[in-house]
Parts: structure tokens; C-alpha cells; sequence
């Protein structure tokens, strides 16, 4: 089948929704790819590269659309109506659209597309399960934009983030708050402690501590018994107690810190307001606010959505287009996230699409299928929240252990050794009763010693019991002086082959052990 | 020389062994153990010419040394991935031995016991031969499958039990006949079916054991050669051998026995065989997830980037002769001032501490490598771990899918640390047969290829 990207036309999109790099591997799995021309350039990939990696440029969006049956771009089809070509008008019946399309806001472009008979996949509506992260644009977008609001943070923030003893003086650490440990927060995090802040983090899920902390932050703790998750591993709206103890400690923060940023997003509803306009004077001047979540309103009541504004001496950073910041970053990865639903799509690459909707992944990412709207859903079976085991991602642990024998087992053991020794004490006689005293106390002799032994020598161990059980040797040259020549001829042999054993038993545990060296 | 000073000569050498055992309680004092071990064997046999009246001394020189050179040469030459061969061939030489000695005494001493005690030697003669046969036999058996000649799979006879306990109740049976026969001549007979049955039953019994019960095939194979020691020693009313015998015999019981428990396998599940072929298909619970593959130039990355690394190797780092490669990865990894161990399962690779002896080959200081128990703890703190060649010694279906083949088998915990890397050849499943879930995990990579291949392409990103 027959793929077509479009150049983005929203305005300050620099991304495309295929890297070369993806067409490359798209081509693989025995789709062909066209592309609208220029559509990377504001990327950084030129149409020659695209070219190398096997796509066919085409020159309008008309033309590529026309001849297309998969169509594949960023942001929601425009619908021509400001400026530009109206892209719902271009698809038609029986092409499948994927892109991003924000399915819960957008229902009038559904029942658009519904009408004509387009089959749409949201990258923005991929269940939140283990299985379907390969394919979350969300996450690889949040990823993005959590590192650039560090880069836009140090832009606007006048100090070195790492803390330094110079020549000309000691700096400290810059001092980073970040609210919302989700991918973006995460990413912040990462970014901002690779860069030498002190990092602390704040979130409502308990759970994600371990994260916070594997990141290299420090986890605030809100002395309150509420539990922040919601369904599909995302926060939920918290009580009034909980807000209130919440502001108080980000006031406490926001005294101390030199950078904050928030990403605290609950799906389907308005940017809880976190950082109010008072406790954001209360930071000193110099200092960052960076907003992720500027676009659903902001947490932060000074935030200006895609702008960034000064307050007393504090800067404010409401930029949505973060991700677009870092179109070659983003794009790759969108790219990647797009060949993961492909290679799904078409299991046996021949480039054909097959819409399994018995599949729960493709199932949630299909929100129009043919003529019906296919959105929202059946709701999700599984959470992917770490702390709520779940089927999937973490089975229920029963340790089993190993077997141990019981004391019973010892005592029975003992008793029937004791017996057969007795036994045996009955019917032989006393010349062989001396042997096996000797035989019995050389047993526990044995026994000791050879627990001693580490088991990292425990192939040497073999191999020096095998150079002293060649002591056979004794029986062969006490045959030795036998009168007949058969006893003779089979000692010989018995001779000759434990000499090998004595000789290279030894020989070769001396060489294993002369390996064996401490480093000095 | 007359038999007190023998017998002292005697005591002294069993001493000597013993310290000899214990000196392999740590790597500092195992040299000089090994020394007493041929301090002993040597005043052993000095005793023992000196005491006894060969028909040539020359002849006895001759041939010791013609079978000490042909032992030193194989001793020089084995490579140590090869250790395992070389072990079960030795084995196989002291079994050998036994039966030839037992048949010398046999025709030796016809006439020189009488009722009791004729009875008793009767059965330690019968008894060396039987443990002698089989050992040798089997340590050939051994032999064949650790060198590659014989397949490693389980050998799956349809009623072999039953050919076992058949093979059981003849050797009982001859036993009998060769206790009562009047003659040396009449008592050759069942001896000489005996020696053949015990032959059969020592191959079939190997056969039927697939590769990577290894470790405890040898460790009991090294127990019997210990036993039909001792029982030579009784057939020849010799302490020494005796001793001998009984020190070799229960250090093997006591490899076996760690070998299982570190299986969580009953030692008779193991020896009768056949592990591996039938759990394949059953049970084995679907797993979620897929196996995410990364290149060496990211494993480099890693790597240079963690703080601290844990390597797990397994047999498929001895068979891809990656030792040395990884050796040197170490080198370049410490100096950069990773803090790289090691983790050692028990029964990884083909004997007990075979893996030890590789990395020390490949000249890895040997504080830097510890036993499982020692390191299980510190793995989630670790950022990297590297297995090797590795799978079921690192499979957590072992803890957490309680009707897994390999339910409550000990396994280092590698899923718990950050990143666990994997170098595997393909997706295979390990020899038990179950599928690895470990591969499946969330911060799992898989780096594909031959193990020494793909080392050294992490060498040159480094």
C-alpha cells in the first residue's frame, strides 16, 4: 500500500510526521512512501534524504492525498478553514488517516471523517499498557518537551545550574522543583541533574517515588493519607485538604527554589491551577517558571499560554510548542512510534493493513472505523500503574522455595545409617570391621573438609581428587609381584592408566591454581 | 622395608591428602595443598615399591612413566574450556583401573581366604568390579557428550527403567552365582556377565541425562571413582586406599549434592534422566511484552555510562570462547572506574566452578568474582548487568510461576537491577526447556549474536 506524509501547516509546526530513518524502515515492512515536498525541511531532513531512504517526493498536498491509501501526519487534519488547503476536504472513502487527533475534543471532525468513510487511528489515543508504549506519541512527545523545558529553563535563568568553586568565588547549585512525575516530569528531571541542579519532585502518586528517585531527585512527601492515582496510570482531581496541604508545601518551595516546572495534566479536564500568582511572587527574582501544562490553561496563574512573560523580576515560560522546539528529535520518534503501529498493522510485511479489532491496542486507537465512530472505547481492562499489581506487567510473586528436608527426614536417615552399620557389625568379620572403621571415620573426614571448600575452587577440587584417587596405583604394584603373567599384564595396564591420572591430576590442578590472582 | 614402617608411610600420605582437601579452602592456601597432595602420593608410593617385590622395578619405572608423561602432556595441552572432558576421562581411568585390579585380585588371592572372610572378599571383589565398570563406562559416556562426539540430549529409550532395574536384579543375581562358585574358574563367568551389564548400565545411564545436568553427572561420576577406590582398598585390606577412596568418594557426594540443591532437583530425579523434554509444551503461561533488541554501540553506552556492572556468564560463554574478550572488557570498564563483579551460579557451565576457572584463565582477579548468594543482594543497586550466555540460572519463572520445571531452583536476580543486557544467539529456549520472561521485562535488552563477537564490537565502541 501506498503511504503519503503531509508537510504540517499549523503554524510554528516544524515537525514531519516520518524521519528518513522511518521511511527507511516503513519501506522495509513493504509499504511505499511518498512525501509532500519540503514537508522535513523545518526539521532538518531535505527531500534528497528522503529520497535516499526510498521515499518519492510529490509536489501538493492535493496530489499526494489523491494518490495515497494511508495518510500519515502530525497534528489533526486542518479543515482549510483560516488559511491553507483544507486537508478533511482531500481524504476520502476507504483511506486510512493516522496522526494525532485528540479524539475527546474533536468530535465533530469524527463524525466528518465518519461520513466519508475514512478509517482514522489516533497516535494520541494508544492505551496505556506495557505492550503499547512502543507505539505512545504522548509519551515520546512529553519526553521531548520535559528535556526542552530545562533547556528553555537555563535560556531564561541566569546562573549555572551545576555548582562550582572557582578562582572567583563558589556558586551554588540552581535549586529545580518539578510537579508531575510523568514522562515529561521524568524527563525534566533527568535533564535537569545531568546539567548539575539539585533536583526534588513532587507528585500526588506515591508510587512513583522510585522513579523520581532513580532519576536522581529527591522525592517531597506531603504528609497526607490520599492516593493520587487514577485510572490508566494517570493523577486523578485531588480533595480540598489535600490542595490545601499541597500549596502550603509549594509555598514552602517556592521560596527556596530558582526553577520550577510543572507538567500536572488530568486527562479530559482544565490544568489544575498549582503555583497561584502569590506564591509565585514569593520566589526570588531571577527565577523560572516553566508551564507543560500551559495549553489545557496552565498550572501556574501567571502563565500565558505560548508566551513568555516577566512578572517582578520572575519569568514565566507557557510555550506549547516544545516538542515542535525539537522537530528533528520529535519527528524521529514520532516516526519510530508510527513504524511500531505499521509493523503491528501488518504483521506479515507485505505491506498490507490489517485493523484487528479484537486487538485492545489497535482497538483504542481506532476511533473511526469505516463509516462508524468508533470512539470512546470499551473501557480499559488494565492499569499500568506499577503500585496495583496487574496481569500483565507484574504477575502475582509467590516465592516458592526450595524444598527443604525436614528434621524427621534427618532423624530417619540417621536411624537407618546406624542400622546398617550395626547390621554389618553382625555378619563380617573382625578384620573387616577394622577397614570399615577406617572407611566410616575417612567418610566424615571427608565430609568436613569438603565444605570448606569455596566453590570457586570446586573445579580444581575435582581435578586433585582425581590425582589422589589414582592411588589405585598401590593395588596395581602390589599385583605387581604376582607369580601368574595375567595378573601381571591386567596390573600393568591398571598401572599405566592411573599413573596418567596421578601425573595429570595434579599437573593440571597446578596450572588451574597458578591462574587463579588477586590484583594487587 | 617391613609393614609398620608402610603403615606409618601410610598414615603420613593420608594425612596428606586430607590437608590436601583442605587447603582448597581459599585460592592463598591452594597451592600448597596441592603440594601435600603430591608429597603424599609420592611417599605413598615410594612406600609401596619398597615394601612389595615387583618382578621388575625397571618394568614398574618404565610404565609409570610412560603413563605419567602421556598424563602430563594431556595435562599441559587442555585448553580450559575443555576441563570437563578431561575430568570425566580421568575418571574414567580410575574406573578402569579398579575393574583391572579387581580382576587381579580375584585371581591372585583364589585360595587365600576361607569361609567368612572368603564370602566378604568374594563381595569386595564383586563390588570394585561392579562401581569400577560402571564409573568407567559412564565417565566415557561423559566424555563423549562434554566433547561434542555424542549428542547432549537426553538418550530416550522407551522402557528404560525397567531395562535398568532388569540390569539391577541380573547383577544381584550373578553376585550369587560368583560368591558360591566353587573355582576361580567357575566364578570368571558371572564376573566377567557382571562386568558387561555393569558396562551397559553406567553408558545407558549417562545417555539418558541431557548436557546440562552436567554438573552433577561429573560430580557423581567423581564420587563413584572415589568409592570403587575404596572399595579396591577393602578388597586389598588397604588403609590407605581405604582413606582414599572415602575422602574422593564423599567429595563428590558433597558436589552432587550442592550441584541439585542449586537445581532444586532431587539427585534421583536427575539421575534417572530425560529432564528438559517434556516440560517444553506444557504449562508454560503465555508472556506478555516483547524482546527488545539494542546494538552494541548502546550497550557501550551503557556501560561506560553506569556506575556500577555485574556480568553473569553461563555455558554459552565457555562454547563462544568469549572469556578473554570479556576479560579485557572488564580491564577497560574498571579503568574508567566502573565497579564491574562478577555473579556465578552453581551450576553454570558443564562442571562445578567451571566458570571460576575460565575467568581466571582469562586472568580476571578472582575477588572481583563471587557466588550467588553473595552478590544476589547487591543486584538492585546495580545499573548494568551483562548475562552472558546465561538463561536458566537468571529465569524469574523460577520465583514467580509456581508450576515452572524449574519452580524453586536459586537464580540470580537479574531483572532487578536497571538495565539487564543479554547476549544470546537467537530467542531459543534455555535447556530446561522454559521460556525466559526475563527477556520480556521492561528494562531487558537483547544483544544478539555469537557472545565473543559481539564483546568484542562493545570493545571498539568503548
Amino acid at each position: 500500500m501506498i503511504i503519503g506524509i503531509l508537510k504540517e501547516q499549523s503554524d510554528g509546526e516544524k515537525r514531519v510526521a516520518l524521519a528518513p530513518t522511518s521511511v527507511h524502515a516503513a519501506c522495509e515492512l513493504g509499504f511505499k512512501v511518498q512525501i509532500e515536498r519540503n514537508a522535513g525541511v523545518h526539521a532538518g531532513f531535505s527531500n534528497e534524504d528522503y529520497i535516499d531512504c526510498g521515499a518519492s517526493i510529490v509536489n501538493t498536498a492535493e496530489e499526494l492525498v489523491n494518490s495515497s491509501e494511508i495518510v500519515i501526519k502530525i497534528r489533526a487534519p486542518h479543515d482549510g478553514r483560516i488559511t491553507g488547503t483544507d486537508e478533511q476536504n482531500l481524504l476520502k472513502s476507504g483511506q486510512t488517516l493516522i496522526s494525532l487527533i485528540a479524539p475527546g475534543q474533536n468530535s465533530d471532525l469524527l463524525s466528518t471523517l465518519a461520513n466519508k468513510g475514512v478509517t482514522v487511528l489516533a497516535m494520541d489515543a494508544v492505551p496505556r499498557i506495557s505492550r503499547a508504549q512502543k507505539l505512545d506519541t504522548l509519551s515520546s512527545m512529553a519526553n521531548v518537551a520535559g528535556y526542552r523545558a530545562v533547556v528553555e529553563a537555563a535560556n531564561h535563568f541566569g546562573r549555572f545550574f551545576t555548582g562550582q568553586v572557582t578562582a572567583a568565588g563558589k556558586v551554588p547549585p540552581a535549586k529545580v522543583l518539578v510537579i508531575g512525575a510523568g514522562v515529561a516530569g521524568l524527563a525534566a528531571i533527568g535533564a535537569a541533574s545531568a546539567m548539575g541542579a539539585q533536583v526534588r519532585a513532587f507528585d500526588t502518586r506515591p508510587e512513583v517515588k522510585e522513579q523520581v528517585e532513580s532519576m536522581g531527585a529527591e522525592f517531597l512527601m506531603l504528609e497526607f493519607s490520599e492516593e493520587g492515582s487514577g485510572e490508566g496510570g494517570y493523577a486523578k482531581t485531588m480533595s480540598e485538604e489535600f490542595i490545601a496541604a499541597e500549596m502550603t508545601l509549594f509555598a514552602e518551595q517556592a521560596r527556596e527554589v530558582d526553577i520550577i516546572i510543572t507538567t500536572a495534566l488530568i486527562p479530559g479536564k482544565p490544568a489544575p491551577k498549582l503555583i497561584l500568582a502569590d506564591t509565585a511572587r514569593l520566589m526570588k527574582t531571577g527565577s523560572v517558571i516553566v508551564d507543560l501544562a500551559a495549553e489545557q490553561g496552565g498550572n501556574c496563574e501567571l502563565t500565558r499560554p505560548n508566551e513568555i512573560v516577566t512578572d517582578e523580576g520572575l519569568t514565566i515560560i507557557g510555550l506549547t510548542d516544545l516538542p515542535s522546539r525539537m522537530a528533528a528529535q520529535s519527528s524521529t520518534l514520532f516516526g519510530n512510534n508510527v513504524v511500531h503501529l505499521l509493523s503491528d498493522l501488518s504483521p506479515n510485511k507485505d505491506g498490507k493493513l490489517n485493523i484487528d479489532m479484537d486487538d485492545e491496542v489497535i482497538r483504542g486507537m481506532t476511533v473511526v472505523n469505516g463509516h462508524d465512530v468508533t470512539w470512546p472505547p470499551p473501557a480499559p481492562r488494565l492499569s499500568a500503574v506499577p503500585a496495583v499489581p496487574t496481569p500483565e506487567s507484574s504477575p502475582p510473586v509467590t516465592p516458592v522455595l526450595a524444598k527443604k528436608s525436614s528434621a524427621f527426614g534427618t532423624l530417619v536417615s540417621l536411624v537407618i545409617v546406624v542400622a546398617a552399620i550395626l547390621g554389618v557389625g553382625a555378619v563380617a568379620p573382625t578384620s573387616f570391621m577394622g577397614h570399615f572403621t577406617v572407611f566410616v571415620l575417612a567418610i566424615f573426614v571427608g565430609w568436613q573438609v569438603i565444605w570448606n571448600v569455596t566453590p570457586a575452587l570446586h573445579t580444581p577440587l575435582m581435578s586433585v581428587t582425581n590425582a589422589i584417587s589414582g592411588i589405585i596405583v598401590i593395588g596395581a604394584l602390589v599385583q605387581m609381584g604376582s607369580s601368574s603373567a595375567t595378573v601381571i599384564a591386567l596390573s600393568m595396564v591398571a598401572l599405566f592408566v592411573a599413573s596418567i591420572n596421578i601425573f595429570g591430576g595434579f599437573w593440571v590442578t597446578q596450572r588451574m591454581l597458578r591462574m587463579f590472582r588477586k590484583e594487587q | 622395608m617391613d609393614y609398620g614402617m608402610i603403615s606409618a608411610a601410610y598414615i603420613a600420605a593420608s594425612i596428606l591428602f586430607i590437608l590436601s582437601l583442605g587447603g582448597l579452602s581459599n585460592q592463598e592456601s591452594a597451592r600448597r595443598g596441592n603440594l601435600f597432595g603430591i608429597a603424599g602420593m609420592t611417599l605413598a608410593i615410594v612406600a609401596t615399591i619398597a615394601g612389595s617385590t615387583p618382578i621388575s622395578l625397571a618394568l614398574v619405572l618404565m610404565v609409570m612413566a610412560t603413563g605419567g608423561a602421556a598424563g602430563s602432556v594431556l595435562a599441559s595441552r587442555v585448553e580450559m574450556t575443555a576441563m570437563p572432558q578431561l575430568v570425566a576421562i580421568l575418571h574414567s581411568f580410575v574406573g578402569l583401573a579398579a575393574v583391572l585390579v579387581g580382576f587381579g585380585s580375584y585371581l591372585e588371592a583364589g585360595t587365600q581366604f576361607s569361609g567368612a572372610e572368603k564370602v566378604v572378599h568374594q563381595i569386595e571383589i564383586y563390588l570394585g568390579v561392579l562401581i569400577g565398570a560402571l564409573t568407567f563406562s559412564g565417565s566415557i559416556a561423559a566424555f563423549g557428550k562434554l566433547q561434542g562426539i555424542l549428542s547432549s540430549k537426553p538418550l530416550m529409550i522407551p522402557g528404560r527403567h525397567i531395562i535398568n532395574i532388569l540390569i539391577g536384579l541380573a547383577c544381584i543375581w550373578f553376585g550369587v552365582e560368583f560368591v558360591n562358585a566353587g573355582s576361580v574358574s567357575d566364578g570368571m563367568t558371572p564376573l566377567l556377565i557382571m562386568t558387561g551389564l555393569a558396562l551397559i548400565f553406567g553408558l545407558h545411564m549417562v545417555l539418558a541425562i541431557g548436557g546440562a545436568d552436567m554438573p552433577v553427572v561429573i560430580s557423581m561420576l567423581n564420587s563413584y571413582s572415589g568409592w570403587a577406590a575404596a572399595a579396591t582398598g577393602f578388597m586389598l585390606a588397604n588403609d590407605l586406599l581405604i582413606v582414599t577412596g572415602a575422602l574422593v568418594g564423599s567429595s563428590g557426594a558433597i558436589l552432587s549434592f550442592i550441584m541439585c540443591r542449586a537445581m532444586n532437583r532431587r539427585f534421583i530425579s536427575v539421575i534417572l534422566g530425560g529432564f528438559g523434554t517434556s516440560a517444553s509444551s506444557s504449562s508454560a503461561p503465555t508472556i506478555e511484552g516483547e524482546a527488545v533488541p539494542i546494538s552494541s554501540s548502546e550497550t557501550a553506552q551503557l556501560l561506560s555510562s553506569a556506575k556500577s556492572a555485574v556480568i553473569v556468564p553461563g555455558y554459552g560463554m565457555a562454547v563462544a570462547h568469549a572469556q578473554q574478550a570479556v576479560s579485557e572488557l572488564v580491564n577497560k570498564l574498571r579503568d574508567s572506574d566502573v565497579e564491574v563483579r562478577f555473579a556465578i551460579h552453581p551450576v553454570a557451565g558443564r562442571m562445578p566452578g567451571h566458570m571460576n576457572v575460565l575467568l581466571a584463565e582469562a586472568r580476571v582477579s578472582y575477588d572481583i568474582v563471587l557466588e550467588m548468594d553473595e552478590i544476589n543482594d547487591d543486584l538492585p543497586e546495580t545499573d548494568v548487568v551483562l548475562v552472558i550466555g546465561a538463561n536458566d540460572i537468571v529465569n524469574p519463572a523460577a520465583q514467580e510461576v509456581p508450576d515452572s520445571p524449574i519452580a524453586g531452583m536459586p537464580v540470580l536476580e537479574v531483572w532487578k537491577s536497571k538495565t539487564c543486557i543479554v547476549l544470546k544467539r537467537s530467542m531459543a529456549t534455555g535447556y530446561a526447556g522454559v521460556d525466559n520472561p526475563l527477556f520480556y521485562r521492561e528494562n531487558t535488552r537483547m544483544l544478539f549474536g555469537d557472545a565473543k563477537d559481539s564483546i568484542n564490537a562493545v570493545l571498539t565502541e568503548l
